[in-house]
């Protein structure tokens, strides 16, 4: 299947001769929900605006659909709905008037109906005619929306979507993403609340220093980077792990009163039946017991530190 | 071409005047009002004709071109920088439109509106005195030209300016002085030799000269020279800004 979008070798070196982006090759599927995390300054924002013509790549191509962002780049950014980081705003115009501004700069007309429809989803409508100076930073964040939304774009790209945005708010934010997915809305988005990737995404790439180091459906890369763990909180506290036991991954914790047990989510056998026979066998007992799973945030943060 | 996008700046550029009527027109309606009631009444009247026109209806394409050419920059220049100041430039940067069709939806408005001012001041001076204009087509082809070329120079400093103050700087420092200095309220022949030719540098002479001559068939130097002038200005105002959207300066990174 061609991807919707494909980056091939982009590299980005500002004029300081910061180098935001050293070859990245990423594809995008059609009709996926793709999150790029990354720690400040990793180079998201520098790679989102490079795809959507505000920054200029220093070498290497982007297509979108087939077409070249630079060459083809009407084709290519007719495509494209862009909400980006920084609450930018006219701060003077009505929420109205500067929705129906970008529906006009990607060439289509007035549509009247349709804009009503934007503005009812996101909860815009009554607000319609309010100067954009005198809503909140929530309100804000959804007009950038709208306005990405007006032009009725087939890629949309969130720029930290849900920054700033109250609890309840950033719910219906991410339940009208998961509806235009559903429209076949290719989504692109880049968030700190990795925990909201996890909820969403199809799949994740990750960047840190301007290199993707990592691209992975998320259901694959939680089964294989992410780690299960088992804690027995013993009825008596060891002071060293008995000899019986050093076939297992343990770990004493907590003063030697928990036992931590880390196995391989991937392994056929978990070895959990071997370890509470050989637990029984030392005459240790214990008195309740948990199990955790690594989060995408704990994957996240462990890439990230092993990259360093 | 992106009709529907060059339609959008327009009219939102249009709406924006709008919402500022008061300051975009009445203002400077009130000034050229002045300039009337000062130079053309108290002074103007110890003043003898100019060749052949009286000092009040003498001045008045002078003044329509002090008008269009400040408020062509003032409108044009605010027009682009203020997208860029509050960051909303992303916007413009990332549709599919060309820069040709941005100048012409931000010029356009731009241009609009200074010759709608203009002509409202043209109204004007008819309350305060008679005019006759002697060709209408070359008065209007005139303004219109000065209009686009102002406002083009707007553009460019709008793009240039980092800064209110900058953006203030050009009209205030450059614009207004050669306006006064082109031959607004004087024919330059009044000058002594040495100073015509010095004025002669001076773009503005050209264009009051050309505009004046439209109305009275008085002229400081040839209405062709004048029209190659605005010709030449404009060609240079556009060369500056396919370099401006060549090289993304202070656009893109």
């Amino acid at each position: 299947m061609q991807p919707i979008i494909a980056v091939s070798n982009l590299t980005k070196t500002y004029a300081s001769g910061f180098q935001a982006l050293k070859g990245i090759d990423l594809e995008i599927h059609k009709g996926e929900i793709f999150a790029l995390l990354g720690p400040n300054g990793a180079g998201k924002t520098t790679l989102i605006s490079i795809i959507c013509g505000i920054v200029r790549p220093s070498s290497g191509t982007v297509t979108i659909d087939g077409h070249d962002i630079i060459t083809d780049y009407r084709a290519a950014r007719s495509l494209v709905g862009l909400v980006p980081q920084e609450l930018t705003a006219d701060m003077f115009e009505t929420v109205l008037a500067t929705v129906s501004l970008s529906r006009g700069l990607w060439g289509k007309w007035d549509d009247p109906a349709y804009i009503e429809k934007v503005l009812r989803d996101l909860s815009l409508w009554e607000r319609r005619d309010s100067k954009l100076m005198t809503l909140s930073g929530g309100m804000k964040r959804r007009v950038l929306i709208a306005k990405a939304l007006s032009h009725e774009p087939s890629i949309l790209f969130l720029d930290e979507p849900t920054a700033g945005v109250d609890v309840e708010l950033r719910k219906d934010m991410w339940e009208n993403i998961r509806s235009l997915r559903d429209s076949g809305v290719t989504i692109i988005l880049t968030t700190h609340y990795i925990h909201e990737a996890e909820d969403m995404a199809d799949r994740i790439g990750v960047i840190n220093k301007g290199e993707l180091i990592l691209v992975e459906d998320k259901r694959e890369l939680m089964h294989k980077l992410g780690k299960k763990q088992l804690t027995l909180q013993l009825h008596h506290s060891l002071d060293a792990l008995p000899p019986a036991l050093a076939g297992h991954h343990l770990t004493l914790a907590n003063g030697g009163s928990e036992l931590v047990y880390t196995y391989d989510t991937q392994g056929s056998r978990t070895g959990i039946t071997g370890l509470l026979t050989d637990l029984a066998a030392a005459g240790i007992r214990f008195k309740d017991l948990d199990t955790t799973q690594s989060s995408l945030e704990d994957i996240f943060v462990d890439l990230v530190r092993r990259d360093r | 071409m992106n009709l529907p996008a060059v339609i959008a700046i327009y009219k939102f550029e249009m709406a924006r005047w709008g919402r500022t009527l008061l300051q975009s027109l009445v203002s400077p309606v009130i000034s050229t009002a002045l300039y009337f009631v000062v130079f053309g009444a108290a002074i103007g009247s110890r003043i003898s004709e100019i060749e052949g026109v009286s000092y009040g209806t003498f001045i008045v394409p002078g003044l329509i071109m002090l008008m269009l050419l400040t408020q062509s920059v003032a409108n044009a220049s605010f027009g682009i920088y203020f997208p860029r100041f509050t960051g909303t430039i992303y916007e413009l940067l990332s549709a599919p439109i060309s820069y040709f069709e941005i100048v012409i939806g931000y010029v356009g408005a731009a241009a609009t509106k200074s010759i709608v001012l203009g002509l409202i001041i043209l109204a004007t001076a008819f309350l305060f005195v008679p005019i006759h204009i002697a060709h209408p087509f070359w008065m209007i082809a005139f303004l219109v030209l000065t209009a686009i070329t102002f406002s083009l120079l707007g553009f460019i400093i709008g793009i240039w300016a980092d800064g209110f103050e900058k953006l203030q700087l050009v009209p205030l420092l450059i614009i207004t002085p050669l306006t006064f200095l082109g031959g607004t309220f004087y024919s330059i022949s009044v000058l002594p030799p040495f100073w015509q030719g010095v004025t002669l540098f001076n773009p503005v002479v050209y264009l009051v000269s050309g505009f004046r001559w439209s109305f009275f068939e008085v002229a400081d130097v040839s209405p062709a020279i004048s029209l190659a002038m605005i010709g030449l200005f404009l060609a240079i105002c556009l060369m500056v800004v396919a370099w401006i959207f060549k090289t993304g300066y202070r656009l893109k990174s």
